[in-house]
């Protein structure tokens, strides 16, 4: 396999890296959302009370699933709209905040854009160093960078609850877990890790933009901006909206290879402790790390195909005379949309970390991956997000396919299945099922729509099956709330801008709403001892049919598409077809 | 209504303010503050500056042209007023997002391999290296491959009356090398090599 020793390497020693994190990290999430003093406290203590206070919140009194839900919901619209009236009002942000004069954002890209980051997807169809003011990058997006993670991060603590408390009604308050994941999680990380992210040259200014007059005799005009503050959040709370065009693949927003280690790690931080205190929460740490087992093979089964696909390079290339071999002097590889300094591993990874997880920030262009390659962003957008996944939404996704794995092993042995110590039955599978089955509906449905009408197939860079690569991307990353892309779709058009503003919205908002009823329906249940006949749920065993579960739910439902994208593309490139 | 009025309208839009406040305004001012304070170098985009002058960001690639300078990789930035191909823009960052059987992307290249040939024409014969004829993601990778830079010695060598063993050596004097030995791909800096070679005799 054309693979380096290095390559290797370097994923080994991140998986450990993960592997430490996620212990520390899952404690500390665990006394956050017990209410539990932590050494922050005495900062932030006085300022929870004075939030609560303004905004006449008694944070003793908890709520039912429904209330939780309705809070979130109008909390969410609340963010949407404000971020759609500071776009609309660009003209008035004043020299220091919006220094290069930019106009307000257009009304549909205006509501795409509300619509991406209160979702958490942070899908860009504008040039952010061209569009937006640093006020609309700050006040705008940024905040939303902070609550929609804080919205993930509260819902999955509440499902846990559903699953942790016995004979209970209430699944926590809505308000007082989100106040919590920002000031004692998100923010203390975010002033930190920003200003090891400026050491390491990453900008923070607001100085209008910079003319150079280069050795060569060229004029050159460089941006600038409040970067770092917006890149640790962006990566903390797997959003992925970056400040620039290119993303982390900007030198000014991923400078060099620690940067983008720590931005990696960033983005599996809270899911991986989430795993970690979920199972705290049940009271067997052997439950999350399942999920955390199975999450690490699924990663590896990605990067096993994603790294030796880029690595090989594109024959195509190879025929006109570039020379893609690995040697001591270039990493080789398919480097179209690639970095020099991140070369085929660091963008390999990259690529299937930030779609492993909601994130979809990127350091190298995925529609210039090869077919292969590409297919690895692809389907792990579409199995849900679920290996580690975003923040929050990567444990209450895991959680579906774990009830569903238990009902399948229940049929099998002819059992009523149970999860916990809790009788899964009828109400909870339909909504588990209903959870699962509204991504893949969103999604494929949206992209036949687009990939017939006039106005979906003329946004496309590319033709023949990569065409229709790009439109599958666009829906997949948009139902998941992932914002990654195959950037070749132009996506600023009116019919884009709606469809996948909408398909953001029910990506989100109606995969959520059946996870908390399934929350709100076990949260009164009784626990039942285990029994003999018990599917023990913390083995082997258990990691094994999960993921298997996993792939056979995403293989029936994708395969007949990814059929005529990626995989009928992969064939015409070995046959050298071009289009 | 009125207590969905205090159970959660005022509970959200005081909530959106007061956050709004928190992480838009004092968060971001406070990371200013301190990165202007501590590294304002970096935190003003690492701007190189010769005899007074500023001529570009030790991070952000350039267009080089001349062929007494090493040259970068393609660059597909776009201008930001008109549209069209501009190299390193570096105020419209982009990739080309061309697919890999794209026709378009099998020709710019060839291309790029045709030209890269005429201008170097002493160079080995052979397969070029990939990352000089492939556009980055960016369009403003600052860095090439080691076996970019060797690749430029011969015409580098000749343009400037140099020896090629000169210049070699000069570049491998510049390799930065991996973080801790292990992540990232080692690489070239195209400015820092053309400002040392600049004071070469």
């Amino acid at each position: 396999m054309p693979v380096s020793l290095n390559s290797v390497l370097q994923v080994l020693i991140f998986l450990v890296l993960v592997l430490l994190i996620t212990k520390p990290m899952g404690l500390y999430l665990t006394r956050v959302f017990g209410g539990n003093h932590t050494w922050l406290s005495p900062v932030f203590v006085p300022i929870e009370r004075l939030f609560y206070r303004l905004s006449g919140i008694n944070p003793e009194e908890e709520q039912k699933w429904t209330g939780y839900v309705i809070a979130m919901l109008v909390f969410s619209v609340a963010g949407m709209l404000l971020l759609y009236v500071i776009e609309r009002t660009q003209q008035w942000h004043g020299p220091l905040f919006n220094p290069q004069n930019f106009g307000p954002v257009e009304e549909r890209l205006a509501f795409n854009t509300a619509a991406s980051f209160t979702t958490n997807t942070n899908w860009q169809n504008y040039t952010g160093e061209q569009t937006m003011s640093y006020l609309t990058q700050m006040m705008g997006l940024v905040f939303h960078q902070f609550v929609s993670a804080a919205t993930g991060i509260v819902l999955a603590v509440a499902l846990t609850r559903g699953l942790a408390r016995r004979s209970a009604q209430t699944l926590g308050n809505f308000w007082v877990d989100l106040t919590r994941a920002i000031l004692y999680i998100l923010l203390p990380i975010s002033i930190m890790g920003a200003l090891v992210y400026v050491s390491q040259g990453m900008i923070q200014n607001f100085n209008p933009y910079t003319v150079v007059h280069t050795l060569d005799g060229q004029t050159q005009l460089i941006a600038q901006g409040p970067v770092a503050s917006m890149e640790i959040i962006k990566n903390l709370g797997t959003n992925g909206g970056g400040f620039f065009n290119a993303n982390s693949a900007h030198p000014f927003e991923n400078p060099n290879a620690f940067t983008n280690l720590i931005i990696m790690l960033t983005i599996l931080t809270i899911p991986a402790g989430l795993f970690y205190m979920f199972g705290k929460m049940v009271g067997n740490t052997r439950q999350g790390w399942v999920l955390w087992a199975a999450s690490a093979v699924l990663l590896i089964i990605g990067l096993a195909v994603i790294i030796p696909a880029e690595q090989s390079g594109n024959p195509l290339l190879a025929k006109v005379g570039a020379n893609q071999h690995l040697s001591d002097t270039q990493a080789g590889g398919n480097m179209e949309g690639k970095e020099v300094r991140f070369g085929i591993t660091d963008s390999g990874l990259f690529a299937t970390i930030t779609t492993d997880t909601s994130c979809g920030c990127v350091n190298s262009f995925h529609d210039s991956y090869t077919p292969l390659g590409g297919l690895v962003p692809l389907t792990n957008i579409a199995l849900g997000e679920i290996v580690f996944g975003g923040t929050g939404s990567g444990l209450y996704g895991m959680l579906m396919f774990a009830i569903i794995a238990v009902f399948i092993a229940g049929l099998m042995v002819g059992r009523t299945p149970e999860y916990l110590g809790k009788k899964i039955e009828r109400k909870e599978i339909m909504m588990a099922a209903l959870a699962l089955l509204i991504l893949p509906a969103s999604i494929l449905g949206f992209s036949a729509v687009a990939s017939v009408v006039p106005f979906g197939v003329s946004q496309l860079t590319n033709a023949g099956p990569h065409g229709l690569s790009e439109i599958l991307y666009a829906y997949t990353s948009a139902n998941g709330n992932n914002g990654s892309a195959f950037a070749g779709l132009s996506g600023n058009t009116p019919f884009y801008n709606w469809t996948l503003g909408f398909a953001m919205l029910i990506g989100r908002f109606a995969f959520l709403i059946p996870i908390l009823a399934f929350g709100g329906s076990l949260v009164k249940k009784r626990v039942v001892p285990a029994g003999l006949g018990t599917f023990p749920t913390t083995g082997p065993l258990f990691v094994g049919l999960l993921i298997g579960v996993i792939l056979i739910v995403g293989a029936l439902t994708y395969f007949p598409a990814y059929a005529l994208g990626p995989i009928v593309e992969h064939l015409l490139m070995q046959a050298g077809r071009t289009f | 209504m009125n207590t969905f009025m205090n159970k959660y309208i005022r509970p959200a839009i005081v909530l959106t303010v007061l956050l709004t406040v928190l992480t838009g305004l004092i968060y971001p001012g406070i990371v200013t503050a301190l990165a202007q304070l501590i590294f304002p170098y970096q935190a003003n985009g690492s701007l190189h500056t010769v005899n007074g002058k500023v001529i570009g960001s030790d991070l952000i690639g350039q267009y080089w042209t001349s062929p007494r300078y090493f040259h970068g990789r393609p660059s597909a930035t776009l201008s930001a007023a008109t549209g069209s191909p501009a190299p390193y823009s570096a105020d419209n960052s982009s990739a080309s997002n061309l697919g890999p059987t794209s026709a378009a992307l099998i020709q710019t290249v060839q291309q790029r391999i045709t030209q890269l040939r005429k201008e170097n024409p002493n160079a080995p014969t052979g397969p070029v290296p990939v990352d000089l004829v492939t556009a980055s993601g960016s369009g403003l990778d600052p860095d090439i491959s080691v076996a970019a830079a060797l690749y430029q010695v011969p015409r580098i060598a000749s343009e400037r009356g140099l020896s090629k063993d000169a210049v070699r050596q000069l570049i491998m004097n510049h390799v930065q090398g991996r973080f801790l030995g292990i992540f990232g791909e080692p690489y070239v800096n195209v400015l820092d090599l053309n400002l040392s070679l600049d004071t070469l005799k």
